[in-house]
């Protein structure tokens, strides 16, 4: 039998991805389906700098005891470095060394962290600041200031928050424009603010903060504004004035100090990721293959660092686009503009958003194929016009990108988040097929292409798929299996059915 | 049990043998025809070499042309020729051709009366060269040769363009034959998808059975009004034996030959296709699988020409 070679690969396959899954589920007890109820954040900040000459030296706040999260697990990534911890009362400093750093050197902090409501410590060595003199012209400025909102407050929240409401007024006086000056960076106004604050000798201090939010990649500290008012720390949105702190966040260090200090380093930075973890699914994972050396866990993803986990929760999900493209274009049959490039228009929709995906493609569509079509009329050589189409089609994307946010769409911007190249293609394509085989064609190959990537938007941001897919990575092989077995479907399409439909009538 | 037809179309279409993409792709083309002799049928100034080579009757090549900077010749190439057409070497689907009948002055008549300057015709071959008609965008040749005077047969039955015959021959044997007439909707183009009629034709005695067009059976050209039924194509033998003789020219074992008819040389091969279509089989009302199989289950597939025809013919009548 000449599929038996392909069926039974396909079988080995499949029996290979359910032995490994049933093993996960029922042996480490992952979880089949993703749990949201209790998520552990994953924040990882990951250093990098280039050596000069000299042994480097690192050094980076950490938090202690973060406000509201408890730190369930901590490990640090540091290769061949020395390192040692050292603990002031707010914040712990971690310090790396090594005598000869060859070329670009990086090192992570990884943490994992679950809401918890931490009892507030007590504040201890609150110093109440001195007056500070200010230049002459400041002075009158501040005096000013603080005696307006002294007027119109009670207490120590009420002081900071009246006056933050007046630094930060849209229509400021000469005063608070004076106050302004020099401290455009947000670090150097909750400095400014702090300094301000000293004149009414109210102790404040400057929280550096990490918004723990999914997915992120490239993160930063936000500073914020906090103000002691005798028996606690209150906190303060330097820019609005609003009490508090945002949603999830994680007090990061105290202070004003640098967060990273490398000396014999250049370019030296941090960028934090954060990922929301399902608690069971790590945790368990975790514990269970401590306990058990299990040998599958040491091939999870898991153990990625996070900035790789989230590129990969984005790639495994493209063998099931091109499975639905193999379903819908060798059994159903489908016409679309190239083989791949629905999906990767889904992919682009998965930041745009698919309505907005759909309307801006189009849009980005239609105009480049009336110009196109003008570059016909140029009598232009192929390279250099599929060339001349790209630039158009940047050109458009700008163009799309300002237009919708003078009319205050900002959704309209993550136009430029889409494939100029994949639009550029899709365009020249959808000409060709115009002019040769006339518009209702070329209509159809379009619109048939918008419809794979919307299917494979919806499929491939599905959160339950995407669970399944990189816990159980291996259900890649029962995605190549059916693949294999596809590719050796002779039958007939189902748009055949109506191609042939002549013959079915008797 | 009416509605079983609706349910299960696929077991009406499988009883007739109907061959279905996948299935062509997947159990005869890559099986039957290996991918390096491809570029024998790919690029037709080779199919044309090789067959003027074998003695197989093609239209005479006038000049090729290779890099833009040739263009400055056409002047000179087409000196001594009024009528002419210029193809892409590795077009397919009939795109990018561009037939001249005739000048007017220094201007060139195109098939449908308009005129073209030796400008247009040359932007028209650079586009050639960049590889706008061919598979993939790969640079390509330009290639200048006889323009085909159809039979007069086929005079009224046709609008503007050549009609051809497509015949599938599958192991050196033919096995089924339609004849592709041009009509207003393609454009003068004898490609079915591009919405030219195909005529299914009796394999045993080159008689013509009804047409498909745009899917639907007919029995007169919409363009002309007269009937495509029961013409006789003249020098059927010669056609069916040119058709056969391919086979050992590409070495392939699944093709579709392109033959066409000239009023005063008679059959001459316009090029082999290694990925014949499928529509054949609307015309003919017949599946291609049960001659596919059967020449399969033959152990020894005679030698001469001749012999692979009577086959296919006794097969088509059986």
């Amino acid at each position: 039998m000449k599929n038996l070679h392909v069926i039974l690969l396909a079988l080995t396959l499949v029996i290979i991805s359910t032995a490994l899954c049933v093993y996960k589920v029922v042996e480490l007890k992952l979880p089949l389906l993703p749990a949201e109820q209790a998520h552990v954040w994953a924040v990882e900040a990951r250093v990098s700098f280039k050596p000069t000459k000299g042994p480097a030296k690192v050094d980076l706040r950490l938090p202690k005891k973060p406000q509201s999260y408890m730190i369930l697990d901590e490990n640090f990534i540091s290769g061949s470095y020395g390192m040692t911890l050292e603990e002031s009362d707010e914040n712990r400093v971690v310090k790396w060394t090594l005598r000869r750093p060859r070329g670009n050197q990086f090192l992570y902090y990884r943490m994992q962290l679950i809401a918890d409501e931490m009892p507030i410590s007590e504040p201890i060595n609150v110093r109440y600041p001195q007056k500070k003199a200010y230049p002459e012209m400041m002075q009158t400025a501040v005096d000013a200031l603080l005696d307006e909102v002294r007027s119109k407050s009670a207490d120590t929240r009420s002081f900071t928050h009246e006056l933050l409401l007046r630094l930060n007024e849209k229509n400021a006086s000469d005063n608070i424009l004076l106050l302004r000056q020099g401290a455009e960076k947000p670090e150097m106004w909750v400095q400014r603010i702090i300094s301000i604050l000293a004149g009414a000798r109210i102790p404040a201090r400057q929280a550096n903060i990490l918004l723990l939010k999914d997915g992120i990649r490239h993160g930063k500290l936000t500073p914020w504004l906090q103000t002691y008012n005798g028996t606690e720390w209150m906190a303060f949105d330097p820019y609005s004035g609003a009490s508090g702190f945002p949603d999830d966040s994680l007090i990061w260090y105290i202070g004003d100090q640098p967060l990273l200090t490398v000396k014999n380093g250049r370019a030296g930075k941090i960028e934090f990721s954060v990922h929301k973890q399902f608690h069971e699914a790590e945790y368990i994972a975790r514990q269970r293959s401590d306990v058990k050396n299990s040998s599958v866990m040491a091939l999870s993803l898991f153990q990625l660092p996070i900035q790789t986990q989230n590129v990969y929760r984005v790639l495994l999900m493209m063998p099931l686009g091109a499975l639905l493209i193999v379903v819908l274009r060798n059994v159903i049959g489908i016409k679309s503009f190239g083989t791949f490039m629905p999906i990767l228009i889904a992919l682009a929709f998965r930041e745009t958003e698919l309505l907005w995906g759909l309307v801006l493609f189009s849009i980005l569509v239609a105009l480049g194929l009336m110009l196109r079509f003008y570059l016909e009329y140029l009598h232009l050589l192929l390279v250099p016009r599929l060339a001349s189409v790209l630039i158009i089609v940047v050109i458009l994307m700008v163009l799309v990108s300002l237009l919708t946010h003078k009319l205050g769409i900002e959704r309209g911007l993550s136009v430029a988040l889409f494939p100029m190249v994949i639009i550029s293609m899709t365009i020249e394509r959808m000409s060709l097929v115009w002019e040769e085989l006339g518009p209702a064609e070329a209509l159809q190959q379009g619109i048939g292409s918008l419809f794979i990537a919307s299917l494979g938007y919806l499929l491939m941001t599905n959160a339950v798929l995407e669970h399944m897919i990189f816990v159980f990575p291996e259900m890649l092989l029962f995605l190549l299996a059916i693949t294999l077995l596809l590719g050796r479907y002779t039958g007939y399409r189902l748009t055949e059915l109506w191609r042939f439909r002549a013959l079915l009538k008797d | 049990m009416g509605w079983k037809k609706y349910l299960f179309p696929g077991r009406k279409l499988r009883s007739f043998g109907l061959m279905g993409m996948n299935q062509r792709n997947g159990d005869y083309i890559s099986r039957y025809n290996r991918r390096k002799f491809y570029p024998l049928v790919d690029d037709k100034l080779l199919t044309k070499q090789l067959a003027m080579e074998a003695g197989i009757a093609v239209p005479a090549l006038y000049g090729v042309i290779e890099i833009e900077h040739q263009i400055g010749n056409l002047a000179k190439i087409l000196a001594d020729y009024d009528d002419f057409a210029i193809k892409p070497a590795h077009g397919s689907g009939g795109e990018g051709i561009l037939i001249v009948k005739g000048r007017s002055k220094h201007l060139y008549r195109k098939l449908n009366g308009v005129l073209l300057s030796e400008r247009e015709i040359g932007h028209h071959i650079s586009n050639i060269l960049s590889g706008m008609y061919s598979l993939g965008g790969q640079p390509d040749k330009a290639l200048i040769e006889y323009r085909v005077e159809f039979s007069s047969l086929f005079e009224h039955v046709s609008y503007q363009g050549v009609p051809d015959i497509r015949t599938i021959v599958f192991k050196g044997v033919p096995i089924m034959s339609m004849l592709r007439l041009p009509t207003r909707l393609s454009d003068g183009k004898a490609n079915l998808h591009q919405g030219a009629i195909g005529v299914g034709i009796n394999l045993a005695n080159g008689r013509t059975l009804q047409g498909v067009w745009c899917e639907e059976i007919v029995y007169h050209h919409p363009d002309t009004g007269y009937a495509i039924e029961g013409m006789e194509i003249p020098n059927w033998e010669q056609i069916m034996r040119l058709a056969a003789g391919c086979q050992e020219l590409v070495s392939l074992d699944y093709i579709g030959v392109d033959i066409v008819l000239d009023a005063a040389l008679g059959p001459l091969m316009l090029e082999i296709n290694a990925r014949p279509g499928l529509s054949i089989q609307i015309a003919n009302q017949k599946g291609l699988l049960p001659f596919l199989r059967q020449i399969e289950d033959v152990k020894k597939m005679p030698e001469s020409v001749l012999e692979r025809v009577r086959l296919g013919q006794k097969l088509y009548e059986a």
